[in-house]
């Protein structure tokens, strides 16, 4: 096998785990949080590939798209939290599990109805069109090189959310005991619709990064869901890096599969979820349950 | 007696089918310290979280300050004034002292200069806190712990504030000390409604204490008489 392929499967991995980072770490928020395992996530994802694509129809600008799909797929998510989740909370986490699991179903369908069921084209920019050759070691497309900067700087920007501001000490205090925050007189259904609404973005943020390098479809989601619990399941429930880490890991782990055994790439990240669980059932950076 | 400052009235409260609290009555005047004692079980912790709004099946009326507040959440609740040092402590794992002393100040919207100064003032009172600030707040010792509970609802200045067993797993030199601040609070105005396992500590440092049983308060008095009738010790709360 030479250098040059698997330098640029690996580069390929990684631009596909930052896709799952993106996708996951709002998962993870969202469970950590408000204990909703959201299985509309892969549907808010879905959602975003398709709102850049109406925005590019619309402006023919992908920055401007870049820019308005997480607001605009974040404000869904607010009015998703604030209207149909909420009612919910304290009839256990089978009700909203159920509510985002049928939600997922409807927004696949108002896709379908809106712009048909067979997947649409998604030009790469014109200015992230061409890509980097390195002598010896492969052509890396720029497209790629783009999402993998664009994580890292939202990743970036989350840590400082997390750690320098008010609202990161709030996050993280609510992770671990959402009532203390009540106790100490901070309105707990603020906090919870605003990570939603955060998380259903970002969600949204994935989808349309990942809308050029795989296919826009109304079913984009569904296996993004999927692949979604497993990284979040890899990195342990709740934690940022952890997801981080296991969403670069499982990126690695598909595409260098796909590179040696491609009959193995689809169940890869199953393998390396059950390795993970077996030695470490909380997940690499999961706290397990505490209390 | 002048307007108390906390009144509840026939309280009830219900876990499932379990009719945990069943009207119970108590009022606490401003600048009293006041002890809830009673067997396990008996529904201390029950009324006290039923007072900050953090029982979801509940009835009867809590007026704090002149206003009905039971029908309000809990944030707005400590808004109005009340403080609660929960059981166990709640000190948040992951958290620095300080940044656990910080989530006392986050509903109080202060700048960073003033949240520094207010953070500074407690390491002051309680040094064995100052020392510690940029440590992790769950390595501290059990009685550290609750004083960084205690100092944590102090931050915002409430008018009030109800403690759920402090001196539960704290060595008896922290108690003294603790029941030494309870008394100073009282002296600086600061009302108090105590919940205790340990009902003569309970006893010796509140002016009236309740006695309750089984969601019901059975007794109530000065703390000084209740402390010289051992039958009702005896009877109502032994562990």
């Amino acid at each position: 096998m030479q250098l040059d392929l698997i330098a640029v499967q690996l580069f390929t991995g990684v631009a596909l785990g930052a896709v799952f980072v993106l996708l996951s770490i709002g998962l993870s928020v969202i469970f950590g949080m408000l204990g909703v395992v959201n299985f509309a996530h892969g549907a808010f994802y879905m959602t975003g590939a398709y709102a850049g694509v109406f925005c590019l129809a619309v402006t023919g600008n992908f920055w401007f798209a870049l820019a308005a799909v997480p607001l605009l797929i974040g404000a869904l998510g607010l009015g998703v939290e604030r209207f149909l989740i909420r009612p919910l909370y304290g009839r256990g986490p089978d009700y909203p599990l159920l509510l985002t699991f049928g939600l997922g179903y409807v927004l696949v369908e108002a896709v379908r109805i809106l712009f048909g069921t067979d997947g649409m084209p998604f030009d790469t920019p014109s200015l992230l069109a061409g890509g980097i050759d390195i002598e010896g070691l492969g052509y890396f497309p720029a497209y790629r090189l783009f999402v993998i900067a664009v994580t890292a700087l939202i990743l970036l920007l989350l840590w400082l959310l997390l750690e320098r501001t008010r609202y990161g000490l709030i996050i993280r205090a609510g992770a671990r005991d959402p009532e203390i925050l009540s106790i100490l007189g901070l309105d707990i259904a603020r906090v919870w619709l605003l990570v939603f609404g955060l998380g259903t973005g970002l969600a949204a943020l994935a989808g349309l990064l990942a809308a050029p390098m795989r296919s826009v479809n109304p079913e984009m989601g569904v296996a993004v869901l999927v692949e979604a619990f497993v990284v979040t399941v890899i990195g342990g429930m709740g934690s940022l890096l952890g997801g981080a880490i296991a969403g670069l890991l499982v990126g690695i782990v598909v595409s260098l599969t796909a590179l040696w055994m491609p009959q193995m790439s689809t169940i890869s990240m199953f393998a390396l979820m059950t390795l993970v669980l077996l030695i470490r059932p909380q997940g690499l950076f999961g706290r397990g349950l505490s209390r | 007696m002048a307007e108390a400052l906390l009144e509840v009235a026939d309280l009830n409260a219900w876990y499932g089918p379990a009719h945990v609290l069943q009207g119970v009555s108590l009022s606490v005047a401003a600048g009293e310290i006041v002890a809830l004692v009673g067997r396990n079980g008996a529904g201390k912790t029950t009324t006290i979280r039923a007072v900050m709004g953090l029982i979801a099946n509940r009835s009867g009326s809590v007026r704090f300050a002149g206003a009905a507040i039971g029908a309000r959440p809990t944030h707005a609740r400590f808004a109005a004034g009340l403080g609660y040092v929960p059981e166990e402590r709640r000190i948040v794992p992951g958290l620095t002292v300080r940044e656990n002393l910080r989530l006392g100040l986050l509903a109080c919207g202060l700048g960073a200069a003033a949240e520094g100064r207010a953070i500074d003032a407690v390491a002051q009172r309680f040094p064995r806190l100052g020392e510690r600030l940029g440590q992790e707040a769950i390595t501290l010792s059990g009685g550290e712990q609750q004083m960084l509970a205690i100092a944590r609802a102090l931050l915002s200045q409430p008018k009030m504030i109800l403690l759920d067993e402090p001196s539960e797993g704290i060595m008896p030199a922290l108690v003294d000390e603790m029941a030494e601040l309870f008394l100073e609070l009282r002296r600086g105005g600061m009302t108090l409604l105590l919940v205790e396992q340990n009902v003569e500590l309970a006893l010796e440092i509140s002016d009236r204490a309740y006695v309750l049983d089984q969601g019901r308060v059975v007794h109530e008095g000065a703390s000084l008489t209740l402390l010289a009738d051992p039958t009702i010790r005896e009877r109502y709360c032994g562990v």
